[in-house]
C-alpha cells in the first residue's frame, strides 16, 4: 500500500513539504481564524516566525561552507548585515518626506549630520531593482575578494576563522562611525513601506513571511542539488584531503572561493528578508558574537546535513525568545551550556537523534513495521 | 565523436612530445631547504612506457624529486620538461595533474567520506572546472572506465562502500586506481607496499608491472625484494643526485652503490 508518509522519505521532500504545510497553515490561521480563537496566529507571531526563517536561511549558508567544505566562517554575520543594509538603504529612501525633518531627499540621520546631499554610494538606492542587485553584489563581492585572497594564499583552518572574525569586527567598527554614511550606531530604522505597501500592515507582514519561506525552500533545494552534484563531492573531497584533490586535478581554491561567495550571497538574501520584518538594521549585526551564534545553530542542529542547520536555527532561536523573556542575563550561559552538551552527547546534532529514535521505536513496537510491510 | 558538454581546457590539448622516447626530463635540478641540498644538480630521464625504480637512503631526495615534478616544490635551478616541449615549471599542481602526471602518496590518501565509486568518479580525466562539475552526469564510456578500473584494482565488490572503511592495502590500490582514472602518461608511486602483507605486496607488484608500457611508472621503494621483483631499470639516488643507474644486477655490483647504500652488508 502507498502511504502518504512515503512521500516524505527523502530530506528534500521532508523539508520542502514541512515548509509548505507550515506556510499554508500560518496563512490560513492568520487570515481566516478570529483573533481570540486558539488556532489563530497573530501578526506578531507571523513576523517572529519570519525572523526565525531568515535565521534558518543564514544557518543553511553557514552549513554549506562549514559542513561540506570545512571552512569555519566566524564572519557570516557580516554578509547577513551587508544584505540587510542594502535593503535598509532602499527602505530608508522610501520614507521620503515622512521623516522627522521632512526632508524629501535625505534620510533623517544625514539631515541631523547637516549633510546637504546624498553620498555617492547612496545613488540608486531608491530603486527596488538596484536594491536587489546590491543585496547580491555587496556580500558577494566582499566574499569573493576575501575568499580569493585567503584561499589562493592557502589560508585555512583556525587562521581563516580568525580572519573572518576580524573582517566582521572591522566592519562593525566602520559602520559605527557616522562618517561612513550608514546611520552610525543607530543604523537604519523607522521604515514606512516597501513597494508602496505599509510595513505595519498584517498583509505585508504575511507576504514577507511567505516570501521568506519561498526563499528558504528554494535555497535549500539549490544547496541540496549542489551537495549531491559532482561539485558537492569535490567540495567534500577538499574538506577531507585538499592536497589530494589538487593532485587529482581540481583547482581547489576556485572551488572554495565559489562556494564561499555563493554562501555569502545566501546570507545576504537572509539579511535583506530580515530587515523589513524586524524594522531595523544597525552595526550590532556585525558583532562577532552573532557570527559565532550562527555556527552554534549549525552545530546544535547537525553539521553537514543542510536540514540540521534549519532545525538548529529554529530551535535555538525559539529557545532564545522564550529564555530571554524569563531570564535575559542567563541566555548566553544557556546557549554555551547547550553547545557543550550537544557537542559532548550528540556529535551529529539534534537531527542525529532521529535514526536512534526511529530504531528504538521499531524495536519497541515491531508489529508496526510488519503492518506497514 | 561524442558531444562534449564542457569546453576543453587548455591543458588538455598539451600532449607531451615523446619522439625521442623520453617522457620526463630533469636537468640540473637543485633544491635546498635552509642550506640543506635536498636535490643537488640532479639529472634524470624517464623513458616513455618504462617501469623505473628509484632507491636511496632516507634524505637522498626521492620524495623531494616527486614534489618538484608535481609542482609542490619549486626548484631553485634546473629544468623539468614533460615530453620535449611542456615546461612543468610553468604549470601549477592542478594543471600538472591534468596534463597527465599522477602521483600516489606514501601514506594512502583517498577521500574517506566518499564511496569507492565516487573516488574514482572524481579522478576521471575530464573538465575539472566548477561549471562542468555542477551539471555533470556520467556517460556510458566513463561508467565503463570506472568499472574497468574497479576490476583492475579488485574493488568491484566494495564499489559502494565508503573509502574510509577499506583496509590499508585496499586504500593503496584505490589510490592507484584513482591515478589510472586520470589516464596519466606518468605515474609517480611513492612506497606503494609500505605496511602491506605479503600477498598484498605480490598483487601490487603484478599491478604495477601490468601498468608499465601503457604508462610510464616511477616507483620509489625501500623494500629491496619488491624492487627486485619488478625492476627493469633501477636508479640510485644519493645526497640529491644520481649515483648509479642500470639493471638490478649492475646496481648490486656497482662499487659506489656498495659503498654508500648497501653498506657493510655487501662489502
Amino acid at each position: 500500500m502507498n502511504y502518504p508518509i512515503s512521500k516524505f522519505s527523502s530530506p528534500l521532500q521532508r523539508v520542502t513539504g514541512l515548509l509548505f504545510v507550515m506556510t499554508l497553515y500560518v496563512v490560513i490561521a492568520n487570515t481566516f481564524f478570529a483573533p481570540d480563537s486558539f488556532w489563530h496566529v497573530s501578526d506578531y507571531s507571523v513576523t517572529l516566525l519570519g525572523k526565525y526563517l531568515c535565521y534558518a536561511l543564514l544557518a543553511l549558508s553557514v552549513d554549506l561552507v562549514w559542513g561540506y567544505c570545512g571552512i569555519l566562517s566566524l564572519g557570516h554575520g557580516a554578509f547577513f548585515a551587508l544584505g540587510g543594509y542594502a535593503m535598509g538603504m532602499y527602505l530608508m529612501r522610501q520614507i521620503g518626506d515622512r521623516g522627522v525633518y521632512g526632508n524629501p531627499d535625505l534620510p533623517d540621520f544625514m539631515v541631523f549630520l547637516s549633510w546637504d546631499s546624498l553620498p555617492w554610494f547612496w545613488m540608486g538606492s531608491d530603486s527596488f531593482v538596484w536594491m536587489i542587485v546590491m543585496v547580491v553584489l555587496a556580500p558577494g563581492l566582499l566574499a569573493y575578494v576575501f575568499g580569493a585572497m585567503a584561499f589562493r594564499s592557502r589560508v585555512s583552518g583556525v587562521y581563516l576563522s580568525i580572519m573572518t572574525q576580524a573582517m566582521t569586527y572591522a566592519l562593525l567598527l566602520a559602520f559605527y562611525r557616522n562618517e561612513m554614511g550608514f546611520g552610525g550606531n543607530n543604523g537604519l530604522t523607522d521604515f514606512k513601506d516597501i513597494l508602496g505597501f505599509s510595513l505595519q500592515s498584517g498583509g505585508t507582514r504575511l507576504s514577507l513571511f511567505v516570501l521568506t519561506t519561498l526563499f528558504l525552500g528554494l535555497a535549500y533545494f539549490i544547496c541540496h542539488r549542489i551537495v549531491n552534484a559532482k561539485a558537492g563531492k569535490v567540495v567534500m573531497a577538499i574538506r577531507d584531503a585538499e592536497s589530494r584533490t589538487r593532485f587529482v586535478g581540481y583547482n581547489t581554491a576556485s572551488y572554495k572561493v565559489w562556494l564561499f561567495t555563493f554562501s555569502a550571497v545566501l546570507a545576504g538574501i537572509a539579511g535583506a528578508l530580515y530587515v523589513p520584518q524586524v524594522g531595523i538594521i544597525n552595526p550590532g549585526e556585525f558583532s562577532p558574537i552573532n557570527s559565532i551564534e550562527m555556527v552554534i545553530w549549525v552545530a546544535i542542529g547537525g553539521r553537514g546535513t543542510l536540514y540540521g542547520a534549519i532545525v538548529g536555527a529554529l530551535v535555538v532561536s525559539y529557545a532564545k525568545t522564550r529564555f530571554t523573556a524569563i531570564m535575559p542575563e542567563a541566555w548566553l550561559f544557556a546557549l554555551g551550556g547547550l553547545f557543550v552538551l550537544v557537542t559532548l552527547l550528540l556529535p551529529k546534532g539534534l537531527v542525529g537523534l532521529w535514526p536512534q529514535v526511529k530504531a528504538s521505536f521499531l524495536q519497541r513496537w515491531p508489529s508496526n513495521k510488519e503492518k506497514t510491510l | 565523436m561524442k558531444p562534449q558538454a564542457s569546453p576543453v581546457t587548455a591543458t588538455e590539448n598539451l600532449v607531451p612530445d615523446t619522439r625521442h622516447g623520453v617522457i620526463l626530463y630533469l636537468e640540473n635540478v637543485s633544491v635546498s631547504f635552509d642550506g640543506f641540498k635536498a636535490l643537488n644538480d640532479l639529472n634524470l630521464y624517464i623513458n616513455d612506457g618504462e617501469l623505473r625504480c628509484l632507491i636511496g637512503a632516507n634524505g637522498a631526495g626521492k620524495t623531494t624529486m616527486m614534489d618538484v615534478i608535481t609542482g609542490k616544490t619549486r626548484p631553485d635551478t634546473g629544468k623539468i620538461n614533460f615530453g620535449q616541449q611542456i615546461d612543468l615549471l610553468k604549470l601549477n599542481e592542478a594543471e600538472i595533474a591534468q596534463a597527465g602526471i599522477g602521483r600516489k602518496f606514501q601514506k594512502p590518501t583517498v577521500f574517506e567520506a566518499l564511496s569507492v565509486y565516487e573516488n574514482l568518479y572524481l579522478s576521471l580525466k575530464m573538465d575539472k572546472g566548477i561549471w562542468c562539475s555542477l551539471w555533470h552526469t556520467l556517460n556510458g564510456e566513463q561508467k565503463d572506465d570506472i568499472d574497468r578500473i574497479l576490476a583492475i584494482i579488485g574493488l568491484t565488490d566494495q564499489r559502494h562502500g565508503l573509502a574510509g572503511n577499506l583496509s590499508h592495502g585496499q586504500k593503496q590500490w584505490l589510490e592507484i586506481g584513482m591515478l589510472l582514472a586520470a589516464k596519466p602518461r606518468v605515474l609517480l608511486v611513492d612506497e606503494p607496499v609500505a605496511g602491506m602483507t605479503l600477498q598484498e605486496t605480490e598483487r601490487t607488484a603484478e599491478l604495477l608491472t601490468s601498468l608499465a608500457g601503457e604508462h610510464s611508472v616511477v616507483v620509489v621503494e625501500h623494500d629491496m625484494n619488491f624492487v627486485r621483483s619488478i625492476a627493469r631499470t633501477v636508479t640510485v639516488l644519493h645526497q640529491g643526485s644520481v649515483l648509479a643507474e642500470g639493471s638490478m644486477a649492475q646496481i648490486q655490483s656497482h662499487p659506489d652503490v656498495k659503498r654508500v647504500y648497501l653498506g657493510e652488508e655487501s662489502a
